[in-house]
This record gives C-alpha cells, structure tokens and sequence, in this order.
C-alpha cells in the first residue's frame, strides 16, 4: 500500500486518475442571465383589473404595436358583483369610472407621453363579449369629443374559423 | 493549532434555485401579445346640423337590433355571407345602376387613372346589441376589405398584400382601397334601451 503511493508520486499511472470534474461553478450565472432576459422581456399587468373582461374573438385580428403608446379603456361587469351589481361599468387605470371621467383620461394619457408621438396614442378598448353597446357608443363618443381617434377593439385571435 | 483554510461554500445548488426562480417567473407571467381591430374614429362633425348628402345606391346599409339581428339594404342577413356582400357591393360597375357610383382617380405610384367606387358601408347599431356580434360584425367587414386589399395587390404587384414589403407599396394598396365604413352617429333603433 506505501509502497504505490510512493510509486504515485513518482509516476503518473493512468490506472489511478481521476475523472475530471466539470465546473459547475458558472451554471448559476447562465441560469441567472436567462432569469433576467425574461423579467425584462415579460411586461407584468399594469392593471388590477376590476371588471370581469372575456374578450370576443375575431379573425381579422392585427397585433397592437409600440405598447408604450397604448392606453387602456376596460369594460364589464364588475368582478364583485354583490358590491357594485352587475350593470357594465367602466375601469380606468385602477378604478371605476364614469363616461365623464373618460376627457380627464385622455389628457392625462397625452400628458403622460412625449409630445412628438402624442397623435399616434391607441386607446384599447377591452371589453367584455356580453356588454351591451350603448356603453361602448357612450365611451367612443367620448373619445371623438376629445379627439383620441385611434382606436383597438381588443380581441382574442379565433383559432378555428368554423368555415 | 493547525490553519485551517476558509471552508468553500457549495454552490452546487445555486443553479437550481436560480432554476426554480426562473421556472417561477415562466409560470406566473404571460407574454400576452394585444391583438384586435384597429379602427380610426371620424372626427366629431364641426356643424351638428350638417349632413353629408350621399346617394343611396352608394350605400350599404348594415343594421345591428337588439337581438343581434342583421339587415343589409333591408333585407336579413348572416354574418357569414356579409363579407362577400360587400366585396360584391364595392366591385366597380361603371355602367350598372345596381351598383355605386365610380369614379377616377390619380394614384402617382401607378402613373395612372384609377376607377374606385364610391360605395360606402353604413354600420349602425342600437344600444342593445352586445359588443360579441358587433365585433362579428366587424370582423366580417374587416376581412372584407383585407381581401379586396389582396386582390388589389395581386393585380398590381402579384402578391398578397401581407407580401408586399415595401412600405411605398403598402400605402398604393391603402389609397387603391380605402376602408369606407361610416359608423352612425349612435340612436336608439330596434329596441334597445
């Protein structure tokens, strides 16, 4: 037994190596890299969404483009109907809303925003598939009044056209 | 007493808690792309008592009630078959009093005079209709004109217009066939509340 272990120090004998271990002390860091690429990527919901919204589905559908420049109009029931009943009501930012508070919103939307692309603001419509339009002509006549004409009837993309 | 060296600390198990961070954040986000219908609003009509004088060949009424119900030009219809009503009603007959009016047009890119039509769809709703038949609606519009936008582009340039590259090209095709639909001044038809 000495006797090898001599011989070991003196020769290296292929019979006794060592496997080589691979370093795994940089693995963390690549996991690390790919955790942020994708918190950055990843735009959390701005909105706490208080009305129940399942959006209608089309085929036309276009995506919305430059979501800095999108702001967003919700409507539908309210998700606690024992509260607030069950007539369509309307969200902006983080709370209900009246047809008249639909101006302030879009100034404040056009104040938040770089004067060279005020113009080109979108405002996306989500609103749920069983509302009744008379709130929706409401808020598109709101949005004429206040000039904000671009406007995003958001909709799911219908997978399965029944054709 | 012997020097012992820093104990090193195992950072085997750091990949997998970044591994269970990033599983975390995979799960718990969505990378929901927005899509819909994009429209442009017509500007609110400076002089309120102004109406803007169209003949009626060169409009296609579509009505919404309250039921969901649809009447093209008067008549009941199905959503399914309104997009090829409207490509029929917006193809150019010069000569066809069935049809709207034509007229000429310069486009630059072409160097040419072109005929487009001078038919218009006319989209009213009532208060009552829900917004899933509306957007049926005009989803039916919509593909209507992408695909006459398509055989516009593949008579001038044979391609789809969703082939077409060129931004220049793009605007020709825009100008070529212009989304006419109007959207009445909201009133109450058919019932609604």
């Amino acid at each position: 037994m000495l006797e090898e272990d001599v011989n070991m120090a003196k020769f290296k004998t292929s019979k006794t190596k060592e496997e080589p271990r691979i370093n795994t002390a940089s693995l963390p860091d690549i996991i690390f890299i790919l955790l942020f690429f994708f918190m950055v990527s990843v735009s959390m919901r701005q909105n706490n969404l208080m009305v129940r919204i399942k959006l209608p589905q089309a085929t036309q559908v276009q995506k919305l483009e430059k979501k800095s420049l999108v702001s967003y109009i919700y409507i539908g029931q309210p998700i606690d109907r024992a509260l607030y009943g069950t007539n369509a009501r309307i969200q902006l930012n983080d709370s209900y809303a009246t047809v008249k508070d639909i101006p302030e919103f879009v100034a404040k939307a056009r104040q938040a925003r770089n004067e060279a692309v005020r113009s080109l603001i979108t405002f996306s419509l989500k609103v749920d598939q069983n509302t009744r339009m008379g709130i929706v002509t409401d808020v598109k006549q709101e949005l004429r009044k206040a000039n904000a004409l671009k406007i995003n009837y958001s909709c799911r993309k219908e997978l399965n056209p029944k054709q | 007493m012997a020097r012992r060296g820093a104990p090193e600390i195992n950072a085997g198990s750091m990949a997998d808690i970044a591994f269970l961070l990033l599983i975390f954040f995979l799960v718990t986000t969505t990378m929901n792309v927005d899509t819909g219908i994009t429209r442009i609003l017509p500007p609110l009509p400076k002089n309120k008592n102004e109406k803007v004088d169209v003949k009626e060949r060169n409009v296609l009424k579509v009505l919404i009630n309250s039921h969901d119900l649809m009447l093209v030009n008067g008549k009941p219809a199905t959503v399914k078959e309104l997009p090829d009503r409207i490509i029929d009603f917006m193809s150019i007959h010069p000569n066809n009093p069935a049809y709207p009016q034509v007229r000429e047009k310069f486009i630059p890119a072409l160097g040419r005079k072109v005929l487009m039509t001078k038919g218009l769809i006319s989209l009213k709703n009532d208060r009552g209709t829900s917004y899933k038949m509306y957007i049926k609606v005009q989803d039916a519009i919509a593909k209507a004109f992408n695909e006459m936008k398509d055989q516009a582009a593949m008579k001038y340039y044979g391609l789809k217009y969703d082939q077409l590259l060129d931004p220049e090209k793009k605007k020709v095709i825009n100008e070529l066939v212009p989304i006419r639909v109007s959207e009445a001044e909201p009133e109450n038809v058919g019932g609604g509340r």
